[in-house]
């Protein structure tokens, strides 16, 4: 995909999202990343495999069903259905701060460069970024704004105690 | 007053050229209107009817002269003359245009003011009382737990993008003059048994179209878990509060359904994961942003002055207004003065660049050059000498800035209505003025005593009518704009949200029928102490009701 960033540059993405879910018996290596529905129900079949596995979340899941599992996921996709809906800002620092997760943490949705800035302060080290969007002008944002007044999953002390 | 730091100004700057930035790409059309109101709306400019809309924060009221200045500046040379002070202590220009918007950014962020998160789902600019710091009755300046909320909710990452927007209000007197229990968040500063410091926390107020009452759900909090606490409200919000429906989606429909009780265990579930983080307050912290709000060098005055007790007894004008528009300050020999916007010749709220201008030489000549708005429209010098009092009035009334109606009758609120709002149903305005110009005796005004007369063009009650003693709600029955009454409303410590008295008035009746109310109530009081509430809860609405209807 020619639209996705990580760790703010552009970067190849390796992972594929898995939909034949009636065959888990077969399921085909390589990076993959499912529903956390399917996860909750075919957990195991997911594992035996030798290959990386990633969710994707709905914004109305919640994190901490994944508590003991994620040091076993590689990635986790959060979506933004419509820039407006910020859900998954809260899900991302939950999941960085909270349970610690270290793996990758994407955005998905209406990701724009007016808000790449917010994600990345919330734990979001991924971009898969809406087709329309310019990938320079993307990368800048994620510098337009150098001041940050409160803790967030990039900074643990507020500017006050810094 | 709060000075900024090196990163304070940094950040606005930055924000201007990325405002700059997001206004260009819109004008090239790299950017749909759609997106843009994403950006624009969180930054305080919204598109109305006849033009954009700029709506500047005043952090809790609180202006230099020298801001005021600019203020003036961009009325004059960007808008058409005049801004509009809103309830919410926030200045709103009702004509820039779009290609002027970064320049305004830039001219206001050099006196260290902005835009910032007036509009839009997200936190909105925390407003206080406007005699913070001054009071007799206060227990602790609210100030600056404002600018620790307003730091902590600036660009907050993860509650930009909120169900909807969000207001938070911080009280720190026995009385509440900031309306805290008519926001999503209301604070007020109270002492506990131990004489240590703390907060009550009220969650779910709110007016528009579901007015509520805030409920209180944290009766001490430590002021040290002001934030902690406060971040996990939001953080319970953010996943819960409904997004399904516009109507139904501010933190006291979230409170209302999931149960205070159940509201309650959630936050503080939340809150005693994160109370131990950085977010928590030390002293140090807390005393570190006191230390912007000191008093100023106030001088050791006598309470007593002759020359103004002496023009009290010549001049009964300026006797009227001392006695409606002055208030008793903490230190002996010093005044609050209250200037009211409320005069029969400008729309409630409105100033123009030349009283603004006007204003900031009077703070510096007479109140230590600052200024304080507040959220029943009007504006306040803070720190006047009794001996300059007559002076000052002098200059006032010259001003058309010394109408002697503060929290009375006249000192009515209104919002813009149909004349400027895009979502207006019915103009407010012009009722407003005809209010204004019926009831334009100071005896009649001064025998009702304190009373409250708000209005609102929509359901939206940006003018607060829900919470007025007297509300008039306009709405549009089958293309006639009608006009619905309420009775009852409280803002203040006894708030409460008035009720609907029976079927709309038309434009030509509504003045008679707000006459008539208050006919019954000189009728029906005890005495001339009966305030219009007292009396109202004592009689109920029948009397008010035969007298309308009848
Ligand atoms: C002219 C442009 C304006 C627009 C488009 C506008 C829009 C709105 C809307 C949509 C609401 C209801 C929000 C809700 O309940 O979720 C609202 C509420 C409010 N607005 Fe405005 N407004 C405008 C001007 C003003 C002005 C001039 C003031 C102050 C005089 C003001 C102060 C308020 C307040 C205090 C509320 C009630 C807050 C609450 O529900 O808790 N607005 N406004
Ligand atoms: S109450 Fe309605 S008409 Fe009045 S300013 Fe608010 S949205 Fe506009």
């Amino acid at each position: 995909m020619g639209n996705y960033i990580k760790d703010r540059k552009p970067a190849e993405d390796s992972w594929v999202p898995y939909t034949g879910l009636e065959d888990v018996d077969n399921l085909p290596s390589g990076d993959i990343y499912i529903p956390f529905e399917e996860w909750q129900t075919h957990r195991d079949a997911f594992l035996k495999r030798n290959s990386r596995v990633g969710l994707i979340l709905e914004n109305t899941d919640d994190v901490f069903a994944l508590k003991d599992d994620l040091d076993r996921l590689d990635l986790i996709v959060l979506q933004f259905p419509k820039m407006a809906d910020g859900r998954a800002f809260t899900q991302a620092r939950l999941l960085r701060e909270r349970l610690g997760y270290k793996g990758e943490i994407r955005a998905t949705g209406d990701v724009l460069q007016d808000q790449v800035f917010y994600m990345q302060r919330c734990g979001f080290n991924s971009f898969e970024l809406r087709d329309d969007q310019d990938i320079p002008s993307v990368l800048a944002a994620f510098d337009e704004m150098t001041v940050t007044y409160q803790p967030a999953a990039d900074e643990a002390l507020p500017i006050w105690k810094r | 007053m709060y000075q900024y730091s090196q990163a304070d100004h940094q950040l606005l700057q930055e924000r201007v050229a990325q405002f700059r930035d997001q206004v260009q790409r819109r004008l090239n059309g790299d950017l749909s209107e759609d997106e843009f109101k994403q950006q624009r709306l969180r930054n305080g400019l919204y598109l109305q009817i006849h033009a954009y809309m700029l709506r500047v924060a005043v952090p809790y009221g609180l202006m230099s002269s020298e801001q005021m200045r600019t203020l003036a500046h961009i009325a004059r040379k960007y808008d058409r003359g005049y801004g509009h002070f809103s309830t919410r202590q926030n200045i709103q220009y009702n004509w820039p245009k779009l290609e002027d918007v970064p320049q305004i950014l830039d001219d206001l962020a050099k006196v260290e003011m902005h835009a910032i998160q007036t509009s839009g789902n997200c936190i909105r600019n925390t407003t206080s009382d406007p005699l913070a710091g001054v009071a007799r009755d206060e227990i602790a300046d609210p100030r600056p737990y404002c600018e620790l909320i307003r730091q902590w909710s600036t660009f907050h990452p993860e509650f930009n993008f909120l169900p909807r927007k969000f207001k938070i209000a911080v009280s720190g007197a026995i009385n509440d003059r900031a309306a805290v229990a008519v926001h999503d968040i209301g604070l007020r500063l109270v002492k506990n048994d131990a004489g240590e410091l703390g907060l009550e926390v009220y969650v779910g107020g709110g007016l528009g179209r579901t007015p509520m009452i805030g409920k209180l759900i944290r009766k001490f909090l430590p002021t040290h878990d002001m934030l902690t606490y406060l971040e996990a409200i939001l953080r319970v919000y953010n996943q819960l509060g409904r997004r399904d429906n516009l109507y139904k989606a501010r933190i006291k429909i979230l409170v209302h359904e999931t149960g205070e009780e159940k509201f309650r265990e959630l936050v503080e579930a939340e809150w005693n994961e994160i109370k131990k983080t950085g977010l928590a307050l030390t002293d140090a912290d807390i005393e570190a942003i006191q230390a912007h709000f000191k008093d100023p060098d106030y001088e050791t005055l006598s309470d007593f002055d002759e020359d103004f007790d002496a023009h009290l007894l010549a001049n009964a004008e300026f006797a009227k207004w001392a006695e409606k528009n002055v208030e008793l300050h903490k230190k002996d020999g010093y005044r609050v003065v209250y200037l009211s916007l409320k005069s029969r010749n400008q729309p409630a709220g409105d100033v123009t660049a030349d009283q603004m201008d006007a204003i900031a030489d009077l703070a510096d000549k007479y109140s230590l050059s600052a200024i304080r708005s507040t959220h029943r429209q009007n504006l306040v010098l803070s720190d006047v000498k009794l001996k300059d009092l007559y002076e000052l009035w002098q200059e006032l009334k010259a001003l058309d800035l010394a109408t002697p109606n503060y929290n009375h009758l006249t000192d009515l609120i209104s919002c813009p209505g149909m004349d400027y709002c895009s979502l207006a149903t019915a103009r407010s305005i012009p009722i407003a003025q005809a209010l204004t110009e019926r009831f334009d005796s100071y005896d009649y005004i001064n025998d009702l005593g304190d009373i409250s007369l708000n209005i609102s063009g929509c359901i939206n009650a940006c003018g607060h009518h829900h919470v007025a003693n007297i509300g008039i709600l306009g709405v549009n029955k089958k293309g006639v704009e009608v006009y619905q009454l309420t009775l009852g409303g409280s803002a203040r410590d006894d708030a409460s949200i008035g009720k609907i008295i029976g079927p709309a008035f038309t434009a030509d009746e509504i003045v008679d029928a707000v006459a008539t109310v208050l006919d019954v109530y000189l009728d029906q009081r005890e005495d001339e102490e009966e305030g219009f509430l007292t009396t109202y809860r004592r009689i109920g609405q029948e009397p008010f009701k035969e007298k309308l209807y009848g």
